[in-house]
């Protein structure tokens, strides 16, 4: 199966009742799924939105009446949902958005890129607010991470981005959908109706007193604590005896897994350390797994952006180097090879 | 002692921020009669919008979600998709939904979401200061055109109704007034028959309601409701632009 | 022992298609497989190509840049890829549509004429699988029943009637 259509069966089979989508490459096959899909189900919705901006705010109409809801598109039209996103942490809604990567600024392009990763984790919308991000390597994982991703999104009541690029989009891999238990969580705050059997809810991110929005914004960041606690997840792969470590996330890992077999099979002693979380970031994971090896290498199809997180993670406590490809160049096994031997590694 | 006149039910009993002499407090007690009369405060999900109205849910009985600025029509698009058979409203002024929120009150509208919009047309942007809207007359003095709205400058006002009619998924389409009861008995009227086409899931109906804003136009609330007779009317005409059952 | 494989060719002319049934046939023979292609302008009748991995153990990158296997459509994608082919590795190529040869001397190089051996048996369009039947053959990627089983899988029911056609069509390409 294609990984964008995996990720959309996925959240179906979830209990995703509303998709509401803009064509952009390369994503388009999940709208395409779900146009197809949503009618077969029952109260399943899709609508074409005139543009994302609607189409994130629709997303934010369905979460706020109680119901799953999602959205996807790439770089700039995620750019342009960031108002929506910003208003639905503010509001405390659920909601999953995907982000299948392009290469940026501006129009770009349209082959695979990891250029949104500052946006993603640190700025995606104006205000004191997180989302969760996950980022699959495979196609199998985008399903396990998309019914991650609402699950958690529900029981944290933040929103939560699939994060992929397009070279996992249009993959296809053999995958299994795993036997979901519905999860049920509290959505007594809901906008639907209140049937004259309870006090009105009011959906809502605006505080006029600025003592109050301060102390709205400390919870949720008490919450983002307790996320941190919780909601971690990562892949070491031969770290434990490693003089290297290439840290790299998505798509890249697979390319660099393959130069770390290379290197191994050089007699080079070198191990992969993968984020799965983006936010929160691995933090305890990456530190055992750095812990005896001597440089940390960060590959990203980027000009650099995860590295400031690794370097923050470790406290620069080991030496981080960098290399990228970026404008939607993917990098080489070759490449990260000879990166891997030019740090040193005893070929 | 019988009471003859009292609060609708679904309009909260709490003080708002609006300006002594603004008629949203009109509107908004239009609003809720409807809701009372048909029963379906409990069933009804209000979306508000960024605007003067933005703190509306806390007047309003019913469920309320506020939008970002404009995107109204795009929240209650989701609301109602996923709720088919719940009553959704939107409350928007004339630069939430004629200006930035053009796109999403267009194709709402086109789509025929079956939603009822209340559009509060007072031209210009009170909740700012008195900024020109898209709606604010030629030589009509704002905050932003201090010499009077010169049309070679900054262009022409957007007539909502005349162009919203030409849709062919809108139910109705229709301009009320509030500066004299006969305008307000018209506009309940007009409002009580968009909630009814939604119930009869006819598509989608907007009421739009000439409006007063006598902070910004430096005038008295008698002034401001002279003004509309005056001076708005003659430039948007009352009237119904559509209405699906009259075709039939 | 990975098999890293790249189709390539003009859109249209089913190198998608391909590997989609490489991919399939080490999915039936319980291999970790991956099948990429290549998006964007090539979509809409430009050059196309897809990336096919099929190992033992979990797939790495599934894009292939240096193949073990490059099956060659025209010209231009021969000319993109031939030198990129790893050493010891086999390339397939339409001599129909591609006129150069080779001079590397590591690798080997099949020449068939494949368009024109599906339009002399009533096979128009079946260029690629004539490709691929000689390519399983001699890479020993699969059986002929995982072959069968592969169209099975992807050749949805409506067309069915097709599965015969393309199996001739691979019989043809061992046979050349």
């Amino acid at each position: 199966m294609k990984g964008n259509e995996a990720l959309a069966e996925a959240a179906v089979r979830v209990g995703c009742k509303c998709y509401f989508g803009y064509p952009i490459t390369p994503q388009t096959e999940i709208a395409a799924y779900m146009a197809k899909r949503m009618p077969t189900i029952d109260g399943g919705v899709f609508v074409q939105a005139e543009s994302e901006i609607a189409a994130i705010n629709m997303v934010l109409g369905a979460s706020a009446s109680g119901v799953r809801a999602m959205t996807s598109s790439s770089s700039p039209g995620i750019s342009l949902k960031s108002e929506g996103v910003s208003y639905m942490a503010g509001s405390d809604l659920p909601g999953v958005i995907v982000n299948v990567q392009r290469g940026g600024p501006g129009l770009g392009g349209i082959q695979p890129s990891q250029s949104d990763y500052w946006q993603a984790t640190k700025s995606l919308g104006h205000g004191d607010f997180q989302i969760l991000v996950f980022a699959p390597a495979s196609v199998q994982e985008i399903i396990d991470l998309t019914v991650k991703a609402f699950d958690t999104s529900d029981k944290y009541r933040v929103p939560a981005m699939i994060f992929m690029d397009g070279l996992l989009g249009q993959m296809m891999e053999p995958v299994t959908f795993p036997e979901l238990k519905h999860n049920q969580f509290d959505k007594s705050w809901a906008c639907n109706g209140h049937g004259n059997k309870r006090k009105h809810n009011i959906i809502n991110s605006l505080y006029l007193q600025a003592d109050q929005l301060e102390s709205i914004v400390l919870e949720r960041y008490k919450r983002y604590e307790t996320i941190k606690q919780e909601l971690h997840m990562a892949e070491s792969y031969l770290t434990e005896d490693a003089d290297i470590v290439v840290v790299a996330y998505g798509a890249t890992a697979r390319i660099v897994k393959s130069a770390v077999v290379k290197a191994r099979s050089n007699g080079i002693r070198v191990g992969m350390f993968r984020p799965i979380t983006l936010w929160p970031f691995p933090i305890q994971e990456i530190n055992k797994a750095v812990e005896s090896c001597k440089s940390v290498l960060c590959v990203e199809m980027s000009t650099g952006q995860m590295v400031d997180d690794v370097r923050l993670s470790i406290n620069c406590s080991k030496l981080v180097h960098f290399f990228g490809r970026t404008g939607g160049v993917v990098p080489t096994p070759m490449e990260v090879f000879n990166k891997i031997v030019e740090l040193g590694g005893v070929n | 002692m019988a009471i003859v006149f009292e609060r609708p039910k679904s309009l909260l009993d709490v003080s708002t921020s609006y300006c002594p002499g603004c008629t949203h407090g009109v509107a908004h007690r239009l609003v809720c009669e409807i809701i009372d009369e048909m029963g379906i405060e409990g069933d009804t999900i209000g979306i508000c919008p960024v605007g003067c109205s933005v703190t509306a849910y806390d007047y309003f009985g019913c469920d309320m979600i506020e939008a970002p600025h404009g995107r109204a029509p795009a929240v209650a698009t989701g609301v109602k998709r996923a709720n088919p058979n719940k009553f959704v409203f939107t409350y928007q002024g004339d630069g939430d939904l004629a200006a930035i929120g053009t796109a999403e009150t267009v194709h709402s509208a086109t789509r025929g979401e079956n939603i009822t919009v209340i559009f509060i047309n007072n031209t210009n942007y009170g909740m700012t200061g008195g900024q020109m809207a898209p709606t604010t007359l030629p030589n009509q003095v704002t905050q932003t055109t201090p010499y009077g709205r010169d049309t070679k400058i900054a262009g022409f006002p957007v007539r909502v109704c005349e162009m919203l009619a030409t849709l062919d998924g809108t139910a109705l389409v229709q301009r009320t007034a509030l500066d004299s009861i006969a305008h307000i008995n018209d506009c309940k009227k007009a409002i009580r028959k968009a909630f009814k086409y939604q119930q009869e899931k006819k598509g989608f109906s907007i009421v739009e309601i000439l409006s007063t804003c006598p902070t910004n136009w430096g005038m008295t609330p008698l002034e401001s409701l002279e003004r509309i007779k005056n001076e708005i009317i003659p430039y948007y005409p009352l009237g119904v632009y559509k209405d699906i059952d009259a075709e039939d | 022992m990975t098999k890293e494989i790249i189709l390539a060719g003009f859109g249209g002319q089913g190198v998608l298609f391909a590997g989609k049934i490489l991919a399939y046939c080490g999915l039936i023979d319980d291999k970790e497989v991956s099948w990429l292609p290549s998006y964007g302008p090539e979509m809409r009748g430009g050059t196309a190509n897809c990336s096919v991995c099929i190992s033992d153990d979990t797939v790495g990158s599934p894009l292939v840049t240096e193949p073990n296997i490059f099956v060659a459509m025209n010209q231009p994608s021969y000319i993109k890829f031939i030198e990129k082919v790893q050493s010891g590795g086999k390339a397939f190529i339409d001599s129909t549509l591609v006129s150069k040869k080779s001079e590397r001397n590591d690798i080997e190089c099949h020449y068939i004429p494949a368009t024109q051996i599906a339009e002399d048996n009533g096979l128009q369009g079946m260029a690629n699988i004539v490709l691929l039947g000689s390519a399983i053959k001699e890479t020993g990627l699969c059986a002929i029943d995982t072959i069968r089983k592969a169209f099975e899988s992807v050749v949805p029911p409506k067309k069915a009637n097709l599965i015969d056609a393309n199996m001739r069509a691979i019989e043809l390409g061992m046979a050349y």
